[in-house]
């Protein structure tokens, strides 16, 4: 196998005295569609938060497309990542958030266009004709002048997946992106990110509790539990034969929730 | 006389009617002195609010301890220093100057404390997405933080405009013609204190009530979910 596109090396993250990332070691391939699953406070979302940079590393190293992500090379070693280096490291991923956390003061279409233009260097133009395929793959192009208050929380995540992708990101991060849906809106953008797992290159990690979806779609799912991958494997194996006894009782709540 | 008018003491009202346009230039430099000064306050105090919002701390806390300094002493000390001490170093203002200057230093203090509690409640997603989707430091300000926090910081830096409005006779110590100035001469020369006093009440209490109103009208104006951006 070639080297993984994501490579998590012994990191710990710490929030105060509670430490939840515990000498992870984590890998991801080119093209590898991941799910992430486990119980609340597992650190799950912390992973897809380090890896966007929002979050920073107490110790260990990570690597993103064979570069060190939170560290950068200085005389030969490594030092702590400045600004710059951070920006460019950025440029390999995307991000859709549980709040889609779009900008409510802007047009669907300033939405996906803003950072084409500003990051990329992108023409209006060629950023608008961007916008609309992006739309378009999500199905919405025909709300590119509405804002975000006018949408549905299910087509607003959809824009959310369209301004993430307008930025031609090698990984894609899903944090939990049905989670604050109303029931009957999930499957539009479960769909949507089906859609996506077709792609081949398209390196997908995504964090969920819609157990099916991740059967369906994942190449791989990870039972993180206490800030480490307890059991991983293919989806049919670990969610319905599960190795480990905490999996099974994690997973058990889930189908027979109390 | 004063200002080139003459006032009628025939009659009260005949006195009011001829000192009405002396108190009225003195009104005009009262609204230029808080406009200047509002200006400068809404500038500086977003100058302050950003520096006070930075990571480094060599940069936030010399921002923080000016804000300190200027928020807990009097306008009036500032204002002296200002006028008197200045002058040795070389730097003379104009007194209307000196005076504006001092009120928009005072208020940027305050000014700074409502746009970093605005700045503050725009929702921590925003800046997660603008992070994400690598925009600088200085465009996520700008265009997603700022048009955000503005609708909720207009009725504050509204209250700071009625406050300064009344505050600018603090300027008369420094000999500057406001409004209320203009009135307590008048009141010296002929020695009517009561009408031209009243008259400064009435007025000022006709400009806070527009400035109110036009305050409330902006907040009703804006939409919540910040300025929109096309």
């Amino acid at each position: 196998m070639t080297q993984p596109i994501i490579q998590f090396d012994k990191v710990v993250k710490r929030f105060g005295d509670v430490t939840v990332l515990n000498q992870l070691d984590f890998n991801v391939q080119r093209g590898e569609k991941v799910t992430i699953i486990g119980p609340s406070g597992c650190g799950k979302s912390t992973v897809l938060r380090i890896l966007m940079t929002l979050e920073g590393i107490d110790s260990g190293v990570i690597h993103v497309a064979g570069k060190p992500l939170w560290h950068q090379y200085r005389n030969g070693s490594l030092a702590p990542a400045d600004e710059d280096h951070l920006r460019e490291m950025r440029k390999e991923m995307g991000m859709v958030f549980q709040q889609f956390n779009l900008f409510p003061h802007m047009t669907v279409r300033r939405n996906v266009t803003e950072a084409p233009i500003h990051v990329l260097g992108l023409s209006r133009d060629e950023a608008n004709e961007r916008a609309e395929h992006y739309l378009d793959l999500v199905g919405l192009s025909d709300q590119a002048d509405k804002f975000p208050r006018q949408l549905s929380g299910g087509q607003q995540q959809r824009v959310a997946i369209a301004r993430a992708l307008a930025m031609k990101p090698n990984i894609m991060l899903f944090d939990e992106p049905t989670s604050a849906l109303d029931p009957e809106l999930v499957g539009e953008v479960l769909n949507v990110i089906q859609r996506l797992a077709g792609e081949h290159d398209l390196t997908m990690l995504l964090v969920t509790h819609e157990m099916q979806f991740a059967k369906q779609i994942s190449d791989r799912v990870c039972f993180f539990h206490a800030g480490r991958v307890l059991e991983e494997g293919p989806p049919e194996q670990v969610l319905t034969d599960p190795r480990e006894s905490r999996t099974r009782e994690f997973l058990k709540a889930f189908i027979h929730p109390a | 006389m004063l200002l080139g008018i003459e006032w009628n003491t025939a009659n009260d009202w005949a006195f009011a009617l001829s000192i009405l346009p002396i108190l009225l230039k003195g009104l005009v430099v009262t609204v230029q002195a808080t406009v200047v000064g509002f200006g400068i306050a809404a500038v500086l105090g977003l100058v302050l609010a950003a520096l006070k919002a930075s990571p480094l701390r060599l940069i936030s806390w010399p921002a923080r301890i000016v804000t300190e300094f200027i928020r807990d002493t009097p306008l009036l000390a500032q204002l002296f220093f200002l006028y008197y001490v200045l002058p040795e170093y070389g730097i003379v203002l104009p007194a209307f100057l000196t005076g504006a200057l001092a009120l928009g230093l005072q208020y940027s203090a305050y000014t700074s404390e409502v746009y970093r509690a605005g700045i503050e409640s725009v929702a921590r997603g925003q800046t997660d997405a603008a992070r994400a989707l690598d925009l600088s430091a200085l465009r996520t300000f700008r265009v997603i933080i700022l048009p955000q926090a503005i609708p909720r910081i207009i009725p504050a830096l509204g209250n700071y405009l009625v406050s300064i409005m009344k505050d600018v006779p603090v300027l008369s110590v420094v000999s500057v013609l406001e409004m209320l100035n203009v009135a307590k001469i008048i009141g010296d020369r002929t020695f009517n204190y009561l009408i031209p006093l009243s008259m400064v009440g009435g007025l000022y209490l006709i400009m806070t009530l527009f400035a109110s109103a036009g305050v409330r009208y902006l907040d009703m104006r804006l939409p919540k979910q910040g300025l929109p951006l096309r």
